[in-house]
């Protein structure tokens, strides 16, 4: 039974009440934080290479239709078979079509976050298709029937305790271990047959570039490699924003994206894609497909201000820096992307009805956008949002699904009571009159603020009429 | 939200003071130390009795009709071409930044950005444009300063409340950790997401405790409500004072409190 965002409240609770995994996430964000700062040492670099990556993103958006269509032809000149799925079920179709037209019954997948938004492995193992994750945490979660906590470290929230006590339980003849390389080696034994026998390997897409029909793959295990060209067909998924304009458009992307997600000047692989093995080549999948996927995405895109959620270039940033992210870890959201970034992007995979919640877990502090590569202003779009969950559609601007879902007749009427009381000075000074002159009454509980905290005591008199007193 | 770098007008005559609905009604001390500051570093103070609050709780819960009727309704009150020095880095957040979000694209679009660009935060005005030297009359003491958010990021001004007690010869200033870390306030995030508000504010709490400072600094009465309930609460004497409170207290060589 996965998490859902409807559950948001209760799923927070249980893992802020959970050490180990309060610890876990602590842990991790600091190495996190900390390798990134030491990769933008300079502060003068960091923002150039933010500006940069901001514009590039940006200016990719702007013409996204035009390079989606230069892609598609670009890619097929190269031999790759591009579809097209508008949502979950039509992708899922897609696989399940190009991997049985093969016979496949298993695939090795490398690491993408598009296809657990998809539920590519359930929906696989519906038709009788085994897909196997080839990334190490990936695979870690896969055993523990898990989802990933994090977007780029998807089993960060367990520590080498509880992955020694898992591959006790699932990998014959592992002799328990606590030694990271022991573990390390015993995935990677299981995996290496894998590939070997593997027909079909999936992998996402970090960068698809339009001009020349090129999918970039950013990793660093030598899966994703793996996958992408041992067995005889690859298919991968990514969702439509990807697309990028030019094969210069990828280096300063590809540094921003490492700098951010781990702190590492470059990844130890990355892999371009332009094509099937050729004729005089030896090795290489005889076919590779691609499939672009929307899933909600053009829904932002269609707003301006929203459109900028679709800057994302996946690095993580946002949640290593996230205090909400870092107490709560990934699972508690619900959502396949976690964090910040899941609570902007999840409404409109999702709907809002069902993701009403994430935008107002915040305490808009800040720290997400400023740090993410390519400056997604996430405050602001997270205060966009809690005002569509409120507030029903307005003219000239498209509805999003979802949109009021949070709206609630009481709420309205205390924030319109709230602005007659800031509007109108005489009921302001009638109401901190009494708050002050009858602040012996205020109750010693107050719902949730006093469940850590005593209530505010307001003073005996206001500034105003102490101000008053200090002109006479 | 703008990343340019903020030019600073040299030191007028008058200013405005914007003291916030939360020192109107829980901390008047800390606004009247703040305006005699002011008078210290030379500027003449005009006090507005008629504000009220500048609309960021129904700005930040999604209502923005409200929020901004709010906002049309403070700005009249300060017609005049003077700086408006708002106590609180969110609240100054709020009318230096996010009115002009509110409003772009209105009519009132050049209106709104001309009083945007007006207001100030306390200790960004004392530093950048009052230029003010403080003499430290007080007795040797240990700091450990809380900067909230909005001050930090939005307004970008954490670096002067460390410039104004950097410049008091006895204070200690105390690092803890995770000091650049919310402390869990957010306004209505704190009754909305309790539980998660709760696990910041007591590792806040516990950080700002571990330094052992003698006392708590803070420019923001929202993290201040937040940070000394909770310190109150779990039977922690450290008490967190308002920076123009303290600055005060050290000019004129007595214990703040």
């Amino acid at each position: 039974m996965h998490n859902k965002p409807q559950l948001f409240h209760p799923q927070a609770e249980a893992a802020l009440a959970n050490p180990e995994l309060r610890a876990n996430f602590r842990g991790a964000m600091d190495y996190l934080r900390d390798k990134r700062q030491t990769a933008f040492a300079d502060p003068d670099e960091e923002s150039a290479i933010r500006d940069r990556s901001e514009a590039i993103r940006q200016r990719c958006l702007s013409k996204l239709p035009t390079l989606l269509e230069q892609l598609e032809a670009n890619c097929i000149a190269n031999g790759i078979r591009v579809h097209w799925a508008e949502n979950a079920e039509q992708a899922n179709a897609l696989f399940a079509d190009i991997i049985q037209s093969h016979g496949g019954t298993l695939a090795v997948k490398g690491k993408s976050m598009v296809s657990e938004e998809i539920e590519l492995n359930h929906a696989m193992a519906k038709e009788g298709i085994d897909c196997l994750e080839s990334d190490m945490g990936e695979y870690i979660v896969q055993l523990g029937d898990e989802t990933p906590s994090h977007i780029i470290m998807p089993a960060i929230h367990k520590n080498k305790q509880q992955v020694a006590d898992l591959f006790a339980e699932h990998v014959p003849g592992f002799k328990h271990s606590l030694d990271v390389d022991t573990l390390i080696q015993t995935g990677r034994n299981v995996l290496r047959e894998k590939f070997r026998s593997a027909h079909i390997g999936v992998s996402g897409v970090n960068f698809a570039v339009a001009e020349t029909g090129t999918l970039c793959l950013v990793e660093n295990e030598g899966n994703g490699r793996m996958c992408t060209t041992v067995p005889e067909v690859h298919i991968a998924i990514t969702g439509i924003e990807k697309v990028v304009e030019f094969l210069a458009d990828v280096p300063p992307l590809f540094s921003a994206l490492t700098r951010s997600a781990t702190g590492q000047t470059i990844t130890t692989y990355f892999n371009m894609i332009s094509g099937p093995r050729k004729s005089d080549e030896l090795d290489g999948p005889k076919e590779v497909h691609l499939v672009l996927l929307d899933n909600g995405r053009s829904q932002a895109f269609v707003d301006e201000e929203m459109r900028k959620t679709l800057q994302c270039i996946r690095c993580g940033a946002c949640m290593n820096h996230c205090p909400v992210y870092t107490r709560i870890g990934g699972h508690a959201y619900g959502t396949v992307y976690p964090g910040p970034i899941g609570k902007i992007i999840s409404p409109h995979l999702m709907g809002l009805e069902a993701t009403q919640d994430l935008p107002t877990a915040s305490s808009l502090c800040g720290a997400c956008g400023e740090v993410c590569p390519v400056r997604i202003p996430i405050p602001e779009l997270l205060q966009r949002l809690r005002r569509e969950a409120k507030q029903e559609p307005r003219p000239g601007v498209p509805a999003l699904r979802g949109q009021g879902a949070a709206k609630s007749n009481t709420e309205a009427f205390v924030w319109r009571s709230f602005s007659l009381l800031t509007r109108y000075p005489v009921l302001y000074r009638m109401m901190s009159w009494c708050a002050t002159r009858l602040r012996g009454l205020m109750p010693s509980k107050l719902g949730p603020w006093t469940r850590c905290r005593t209530a505010p005591r307001p003073a005996a008199r206001t500034l105003r009429e102490l101000m008053a007193e200090r002109k006479k | 939200m703008s990343s340019t770098i903020r030019i600073y007008p040299a030191k007028p005559e008058k200013v405005y003071v914007y003291a916030t609905c939360l020192v109107d009604m829980f901390s008047p001390q800390s606004g009247l130390d703040a305006i005699r500051l002011l008078e210290l570093a030379g500027v003449e103070v005009i006090y507005v009795p008629k504000q009220t609050c500048c609309g960021q709780p129904a700005y930040s819960s999604g209502y923005e009709e409200d929020a901004k009727t709010t906002a049309l309704s403070q700005m009249d009150l300060f017609p005049e071409p003077w700086p408006v020095i708002v106590l609180s880095g969110s609240c100054g957040g709020m009318m230096h930044h996010h009115y002009r979000r509110l409003f772009a694209g209105s009519e009132r679009e050049a209106a709104v950005n001309q009083f945007c660009d007006r207001v100030f935060e306390l200790t960004e005005f004392l530093v950048q444009v009052c230029r003010i030297r403080l003499q430290d009359q007080g007795p040797a003491t240990s700091v450990v300063l809380h900067t909230s958010c909005a001050a930090r990021r939005e307004m970008k001004v954490h670096v002067t409340s460390r410039q104004l007690l950097g410049q008091l010869d006895k204070v200690e200033l105390r690092e803890q950790a995770y000091e650049s870390e919310c402390c869990g306030f957010g306004g209505t995030f704190s009754v909305r997401h309790p539980a998660i508000s709760e696990a910041m504010v007591q590792d806040k709490t516990r950080h700002l405790h571990d330094t052992r400072a003698e006392q708590l600094i803070s420019a923001d009465w929202g993290c201040l409500l937040n940070i000394n309930g909770a310190m109150e609460y779990q039977g922690k004497d450290l008490q967190g004072t308002h920076l123009a409170t303290f600055l005060l207290s050290r000019m004129e060589g007595h214990n703040a409190q």
